[in-house]
């Protein structure tokens, strides 16, 4: 295989990876203020994430790296292109960030429920902006010889903010079935109801996305010239449906595994989709980005290879390990012991 | 202003911010991981409660030194996608292994560490933190290996590409790896960054001895740091003279500016007041000449030749200015640094060291010291490389993005500026409000 497509793979993977791990807690925290009814709700919510939201974030870093170090073209224009964007993306993910760990640093009830307030509205615009960038890319972006001829505003077309919203939703249902598995008692069962309410807008949405994707993008063609890749977007319908199925029936737990299913699948089903290109061209073909026309050269996609190989599989065992340490649900005496926890 | 201009700011604003609390990082992690180490060993509760009191801290720094980190991975792409194009197939390497092998690995622990007291053994619960430590560490490797190369290009090739666009490959890794310029600069780096953390350490328990607060903690917190940030300040000036070796040799532009020498001349000397005169091309004033300095220190031959600023065309030369002073205040900041550690350490190790009133107070208004000093050697690095991005290859005027416009960076630039006061305003607040608290 040319490792422009070992890459490929591995870029879907990294993307992937972290919807499904930051998705959870950009979903717990935009539920923060519904599921959270008192301060010490709030607290354990905050707890349940508290010792892996920075690791999980780190995905997202290595995604970025690895676009830069593999497609760097790729990186390069997509990252002008979408200047705006990724500037409220990382404001947001810097209030965010600073909200969570210094919430419980003031001993104030208004710094509190500011930090919470902080810690709703950066959860929620980062999930709408990377359904509002992918949308995007999925459909590709005007752009040729001359560069790119859009803006902050024409991202905000009807496809872009319809794949913002199912990102939104995606990311609300995961994290409400991550606090319900997390959590006990009245906070757990608000949490299972929350994702019970909101799992047939989410269905809903992902028909639409999926009926809207044949006509506004291009993804539907690889799936129908390749039939057996057409698992790919199955597997991401049966895994939401799984969700509804375990959510109803009141396991969470199986209802959690089927909704990281459902993250990484639906991440998959774009990515796969635009192959071989990683953002086409609306304007003209010949100035799409592809994975052969942006990547670096062999030397360095053959050093990078080796790094990923031994380092990405490393840091998945760890990453397990720690989810071990902390399988536990958070009970209230747990924020209530220890003071560094929030 | 255009985008060029405000996206060199931008970058200005954020790298600089952003190395407020990297340094402290480096350092502090390093000194808790003792710390605790130090309890696990013993079990004596005063270095549990050492370890509880300088790790809050530590995660409060560390917070802000995470979040304002992505901005600099984001930025590359964001504002010199020219850049990122050129010399992507090179430059990007480093950063996402810095990614995969030490951010991961620091954030994963700090949260072991900061979660876990109850969950895991003494040991591992130790354990934790000194991956913590070493993890800042290797990434200021990555990091330092990826802007050595952007001062000192190696093992590379210049390509062109299938539109006509040059960029630089990469042809050797291991070149890029033993870089000599950035191995030194991380030395440098790094051990800058335990200076700050044993400032930091020794300001903040000056404060509490002045009151006579927690004696045995915080003099006991005192003499480790005192001993770690005496350390510290002599490899940073073996390093820092190794560099400017290094930075004569492979960047003469920066080194003449440094130094403000204009003539290319043998037995360079060194002039301790210095006025230089850009429009002139001299130094307006040259008091206090000390002879052959300047070719000693750089060439360690009293005769080498050291080039001057005239040799070069105007328009490849850096500005001097900046590069200039901030290299001499940084140096007279440095050998400050060593006469207060070394005095810490002395005075710290007798009796009665909680009596010492005007050397402490001299210790706590020191503690700003090494982060200025850090900043200036940051300004000297990249203010002193330019016109360059990357030294002979790119230059920065042709590095900017051209897909944005100026009212996109002049937001952004507004927008960070904003962000980021208020960031060091809560920072502050809670530094100090923890550092006065005391141990709990």
């Amino acid at each position: 295989m040319e490792l422009q497509v070992v890459w490929f793979v591995l870029w879907a993977v990294l993307w992937a990876v972290y919807f499904m791990l930051d998705g959870f807690v950009l979903g717990t925290g935009m539920l923060l203020g519904v599921l959270g009814r008192s301060d010490l709700d709030r607290r354990v919510l905050l707890r349940t994430f508290g010792p892996v939201w920075n690791g999980n974030e780190v995905w997202l870093l290595t995604a970025g790296g690895a676009t830069f170090a593999a497609f760097p073209a790729t990186y390069a224009l997509m990252f002008s292109y979408l200047y705006t964007a990724l500037l409220l993306l990382l404001f947001a993910l810097i209030i965010r960030g600073v909200s969570i760990e210094f919430r419980g640093r003031v001993d104030a009830p208004v710094w509190c429920s500011s930090c919470d307030r902080a810690v709703i509205g950066a959860s929620f615009l980062p999930a709408l902006l990377f359904g509002v960038a992918f949308g995007n890319i999925f459909q590709g972006l005007p752009m040729d010889r001359a560069g790119y001829h859009g803006s902050f505003l024409s991202l905000l077309n009807p496809y872009g903010l319809l794949t913002g919203v199912l990102f939104v939703l995606l990311f609300a249902v995961h994290g409400a079935l991550y606090a319900a598995v997390k959590t006990g008692g009245a906070l757990s069962e608000r949490a299972g109801r929350a994702a019970r309410r909101l799992w047939p807008p989410l269905l809903g949405v992902a028909v639409l996305f999926l009926g809207y994707s044949r006509f506004a993008t291009r993804l539907w063609d690889n799936y129908l010239q390749q039939p057996v890749f057409a698992a790919i977007p199955l597997v991401a319908v049966a895994a939401l449906l799984a969700v509804g199925w375990f959510g109803a029936r009141g396991e969470m737990l199986k209802a959690f595994a089927a909704s990281c299913a459902t993250v990484l699948m639906v991440t998959f089903t774009g990515v796969a989709g635009l192959y071989p290109n990683l953002i086409p061209s609306t304007l003209d073909p010949a100035y799409s980005l592809t994975i052969f026309n942006s990547s670096s050269s062999p030397y360095t996609l053959g050093i990078m290879t080796i790094v990923a190989a031994i380092l990405v599989p490393t840091v998945i065992a760890y990453k397990i390990w720690v989810y071990r340490v902390f399988r536990a649900r958070v009970e209230e005496k747990d924020v209530l012991i220890n003071a560094e926890s929030y | 202003m255009d985008v060029l201009t405000l996206s060199r700011w931008q970058f200005a604003v954020t790298s600089m911010f952003h190395f407020i609390f990297v340094p402290l990082t480096l350092g502090l992690s390093l000194l808790t991981a003792w710390f605790e180490t130090r309890w696990v060993m013993t079990g004596d509760e005063t270095w549990l409660k050492m370890t509880r009191f300088w790790g809050r801290l530590f995660l409060i720094n560390f917070a802000l030194g995470i979040v304002t980190g992505i901005t600099m991975e984001f930025q590359f792409g964001m504002n010199w996608a020219e850049y990122s194009r050129y010399v992507g197939d090179i430059f990007g390497a480093p950063l996402a292994i810095e990614a995969t092998l030490a951010f991961f690995l620091e954030s994963v622990f700090i949260g072991v560490w900061i979660f876990g007291w109850d969950k895991i053994s003494r040991k591992m619960h130790a354990a934790s933190i000194w991956l913590v430590a070493i993890a800042t560490n290797l990434s200021a490797l990555w990091i330092l290996l990826a802007n050595g190369w952007m001062q000192r290009p190696v093992g590379y090739h210049l390509v062109s590409g299938a539109a006509g666009q040059v960029r630089a490959e990469m042809v050797d890794f291991v070149a890029l790896l033993l870089n000599p310029y950035g191995l030194v600069k991380f030395f440098h780096t790094l051990t800058s960054g335990y200076v700050v953390a044993a400032f930091f350490v020794m300001g903040i328990s000056a404060w509490h001895l002045l009151r006579k607060s927690e004696l045995t903690f915080f003099k006991r917190s005192f003499r480790a740091a005192a001993l770690f940030g005496l350390a510290g300040c002599v490899l940073v000036a073996l390093t820092g003279d190794f560099h400017a070796v290094d930075i004569a040799k492979v960047q003469p532009t920066k080194f003449a500016a440094m130094e403000s020498v204009w003539e290319t001349q043998r037995g360079a000397p060194m002039g301790l007041i210095l006025l230089p005169d850009e429009a002139g091309e001299r130094n307006r004033i040259a008091w206090l000449n000390i002879p052959k300095l300047v070719s000693f220190l750089a060439f360690r031959d009293p005769d080498a030749e050291v080039r001057g600023l005239k040799a070069f065309p105007r328009e490849l030369r850096p500005p001097v200015w900046p590069t200039f002073l901030s290299f001499r205040l940084m140096v007279a900041l440095g050998l400050v640094m060593i006469l207060v550690s070394l005095l810490g350490v002395y005075w710290s190790g007798k009796g009665g060291f909680e009596d010492r009133r005007f050397f402490l107070k001299v210790v706590l208004w020191s503690l700003p010291l090494p982060y200025i000093a850090g900043q200036l050697g940051w300004i000297v690095a990249e203010v002193g490389r330019q016109p360059w991005i990357v030294y002979g290859v790119l230059k920065t005027a042709d590095a900017v993005s051209r897909s944005i416009e100026t009212a996109q960076v002049v937001a952004s630039l507004a927008g960070f500026t904003i962000l980021y006061g208020g960031l060091a305003a809560v920072d502050a607040y809670l530094l100090v409000k923890y550092s006065r608290k005391g141990p709990l």
